[in-house]
Order: structure tokens, then C-alpha cells, then sequence
């Protein structure tokens, strides 16, 4: 009885007590916020230099090789910080809009050599006969490759977005308040470190289950077609 | 229509084709035989250009498509392509697979196209599976619709590249059946392939190729029952049984 008490009581402190529970949820709209928008901006970034390693120009190639070297080869905290407090030292952009644009620079690399493999899985049959009915070689990557990769890709896109969500926990290096950094905020204000920390833990767990499911049902619903 | 002009191709170091020159005319059915290997349809697919050949001249109607500059794609909608492994697009249901086409290339609209397809479908006998998707149908529906799917683009020619030679035997009937509607109705055809038993009744004229060369032509009737070329009575005896 004690204990549970002392639970409570320390629940009250962190969560409810001048109202933490509003960091905490702004915290998750940020994190949600920057997730999303780098997630397309990855997937974007992704998919032009997929196309430029699967190029037959050497100079695209070449582009291609470099961006995903550099991304890969960089820890994500010092390009985060470098987007931030280099490129954009001089622009006043919103900051998560900033911190978005480097995750999705960053995930970009991951994303391409995705699309790359995902292109590369469909037999070249389908090119030759989209090509043979006179479709021009963008048509017949559009409608005919693409969708198909698409479905080959999904549930890769579908980790690396979790892994992303996960990976935006350091914006808080550049000034941000997403969940981690609320967290961490209540363990300063509160000296409690258990109830926080895992309080954080738990919030990502079930944001990422969230998505997870979520993914799970509308791959079976790409996957319609093949239902025979 | 199609005139070919000391057509040379290699893989690697491997020549595949080593000159041939050739016309193919409005209206025949020209069915290129062969043993394996022997460039058969390595020849058929450099007439669309899905292989450039090394060297050598491709015309359509007169114009010469293998040059830099020339618009391919727009070349490829006279030319219909049909493959051994059907290649029919399996994320689309089948009228979707026939319609693509005409509508990305701009030559129908949704309506026309849908009507066309409909209509190709009833040729082909398989109105009922308009909706359903590739993976639900046998070889020979795949290949009867995959038929129907190049016939869509209004080609003035026709390839085929071994079109039954992937399927199941009691299905090669059915395949066959429509091709030689579409012969009766003067397509100008141009097929590789096994079925001897096709190349006599609905050839007009047959090629017989090895290493890469035409060795014999002629009539159905000269090739296949008085080949002068020794190397075409041996591959003749071995698949006229």
C-alpha cells in the first residue's frame, strides 16, 4: 500500500503536477512532426538517387555514390547539428522544419538504396513489355515498375520509418522539445529519473506499435492482387 | 513493312547474329524457326529495338529506326510484342493491363480504350476475366490476354517470341487458335517458334536460322518437306517426329 502510494505520488509529480503532461504532448506532436515531413523528404531524396545509381550516366552515378558515402559514413547527431547550425546558421526557418530536412537528408541514403534494391527485384520482362507497347522508358517506370517495387519495398520503408522516429530523438541537441528532450526535462526539474525515463520509453513504444499495425493492414492491402 | 540489312549482334564475345538481311511484307505470316540458341530471337527482338544491334540497318516502313534521334517509342506502338513468359503487368487487373497503353500514349481515351478492350477480349474468349488479376489466370489465359494487350495499340505488326513455349501442353491450343484468327484477318505476323505443326498451316513463309545466319527459306511446303541444307533436314528430323 505504501508503495503504490509512493507510485502514485511520484506519477502526480512528474506527469500532473504543473501540468508536465502538456511537454510531454507537445513533445509527441514534434516528434510526429519532424518524423513525418523527413519521411517524405526521404523518401524523395530516396528516390532520385535511387534513379541516379541506377543510371547509366557515370556523373549521376558518381552523385549518388558520394551522398550515400557521406550520409553513411557521418553519425546522424553531427549532420543534424551541421544542417542546423551551418547550412541554415542564416535562414529563420521553424526549427523542425530545419531538423526535419536534415533526418530526411539523412534517411534519403538509407531510403535510396531501398528503392535501388526494389527496382532491381522487378523481372525485366515487365520494362521490355511496357516498352514494347510503346510506353517511353519514364511511362513504364512509373506505371509498371514503380507500383510493383513499391509493394517489394514496403515493409523495408516501413522499418526505416520506425528507425527514423527513433533517430529523431536527438533534436533536443538543436534546441527542440520532442518527447525525449520532455522527458528529460521532467527528470531535471523532478530528480525522479525512473518514472520519466520510462514514461519516455513507453511513448515511443506505443507510437511505434501504433505504426507498425498500422503498416501490417495496408501491406495486406497492397498485396491484393496477388490473392488469387 | 520490316526490312533488315546485314543485322549483326554479339553478347560479350559471343555472335549471335553474323548478317542477316531480310523483308518481311504487309500482310505475311513469317515464322522464324531454329535450333536453340541459334539467334532466333535475338533477330525478333532487335526488329523493335529491345536489343540494338551491333551493326546493320532496321527499317519500318522505309524509315530506318536504328539511328540516334529517332523516336523509338513512337515506332513500337506499329509493333506489337508477344513474349514466351506473357510479361503481363500482374499489380493491374486484365483490362487494365490492355488499356495502359493506349491510354499513356495518349491514342484513346478512357471510353475507347475501355471498348477496345472489352472488344479484344470477346476475340480472345475471355470477356468473363476482365476484372480479375494475372495471377488468377492459367498460362493460356495469360497468353491469350497478353495477345489482347499488344493488339490494343493497333500495331501493324505483330511479334512473337515463342509464345507457347512456356505453357502446359493442352494449353497451347487455345493460343494457337488465336494467332491463326489473327493470320485469317491479314496481320502481318512475324513468330519463333517450336510448333511445326503451325509453321505449315498458317506460315506464308519460314526462315530457318542457325548460328546466327538465315540458312534456308521458302514456302512451308519447300522447308519443311524438301530442306536442302543438310543442317536444316537434321534439325528437321529431330522435331518433325
Amino acid at each position: 500500500m505504501a508503495l503504490w502510494l509512493s507510485i502514485s505520488e511520484t506519477f502526480y509529480r512528474c506527469f500532473v503536477n504543473e501540468d508536465r503532461y502538456l511537454l510531454l504532448l507537445s513533445g509527441i506532436g514534434v516528434t510526429i512532426k519532424v518524423s513525418l515531413l523527413a519521411v517524405v523528404i526521404g523518401i524523395f531524396i530516396g528516390f532520385f538517387i535511387a534513379l541516379c545509381n541506377l543510371s547509366k550516366n557515370k556523373t549521376l552515378n558518381v552523385i549518388g555514390k558520394i551522398y550515400t558515402d557521406v550520409i553513411r559514413g557521418t553519425p546522424s547527431v553531427t549532420q543534424l547539428m551541421i544542417i542546423y547550425f551551418v547550412v541554415f546558421a542564416t535562414i529563420n526557418w521553424s526549427k523542425w522544419i530545419i531538423a526535419a530536412i536534415a533526418f530526411g537528408i539523412n534517411s534519403g541514403a538509407y531510403v535510396s538504396e531501398i528503392i535501388r534494391a526494389g527496382i532491381l527485384s522487378i523481372d525485366k520482362g515487365q520494362t521490355e513489355a511496357g516498352r514494347s507497347l510503346g510506353l517511353t522508358a519514364k511511362q513504364t517506370m512509373l506505371y509498371i515498375v514503380v507500383p510493383q517495387a513499391v509493394k517489394n519495398i514496403f515493409p523495408a520503408m516501413g522499418n526505416e520509418f520506425i528507425t527514423l522516429i527513433k533517430e529523431t530523438a536527438i533534436v533536443g541537441y538543436v534546441g527542440l522539445m520532442d518527447i525525449q528532450k520532455a522527458g528529460d526535462f521532467i527528470k531535471s526539474a523532478t530528480y525522479e529519473a525512473f518514472m520519466p525515463l520510462v514514461g519516455t520509453a513507453i511513448i515511443y513504444f506505443v507510437l511505434i506499435k501504433l505504426l507498425t499495425l498500422a503498416l501490417g493492414k495496408y501491406e495486406k492491402h497492397l498485396r491484393k492482387s496477388e490473392v488469387r | 513493312m520490316i526490312k533488315v540489312v546485314d543485322l549483326h549482334k554479339r553478347f560479350d564475345d559471343t555472335p549471335v547474329l553474323t548478317g542477316i538481311t531480310e523483308e518481311i511484307n504487309e500482310g505475311e505470316v513469317v515464322v522464324v524457326i531454329g535450333p536453340s540458341g541459334s539467334g532466333k530471337s535475338t533477330f525478333l527482338r532487335c526488329l523493335n529495338l529491345l536489343e540494338a544491334p551491333d551493326q546493320g540497318e532496321v527499317y519500318i516502313d522505309g524509315e530506318q529506326i536504328n539511328m540516334p534521334g529517332v523516336n523509338v517509342d513512337r515506332l513500337r506502338q506499329k509493333m506489337g510484342m508477344v513474349f514466351q513468359h506473357f510479361n503481363l503487368f500482374p499489380h493491374l487487373t486484365v483490362l487494365e493491363n490492355i488499356t495502359l497503353a493506349p491510354l499513356k500514349t495518349g491514342r484513346m481515351n478512357a471510353e475507347q480504350a475501355r471498348k477496345k478492350a472489352l472488344e479484344l477480349l470477346d476475340r480472345v474468349g475471355l470477356s468473363e476475366k476482365a476484372g480479375a488479376y494475372p495471377a488468377s489466370l492459367s498460362g493460356g489465359q495469360k497468353q491469350r490476354i497478353a495477345i489482347a494487350r499488344a493488339l490494343a495499340m493497333e500495331p501493324e505488326i505483330l511479334l512473337f517470341d515463342e509464345p507457347t513455349s512456356a505453357l502446359d501442353p493442352e494449353m497451347v491450343g487455345e493460343v494457337l487458335d488465336v494467332m491463326k484468327n489473327l493470320a485469317k484477318s491479314g496481320m502481318t505476323m512475324v513468330v519463333v517458334t517450336h510448333e511445326m505443326g503451325f509453321a505449315r498451316e498458317v506460315g506464308t513463309r519460314l526462315l530457318f536460322i542457325d548460328e546466327g545466319k538465315v540458312l534456308e527459306k521458302g514456302t512451308p511446303e519447300e522447308v519443311l518437306n524438301h530442306p536442302k541444307q543438310e543442317r536444316t533436314q537434321s534439325f528437321l528430323s529431330k522435331v518433325l517426329v
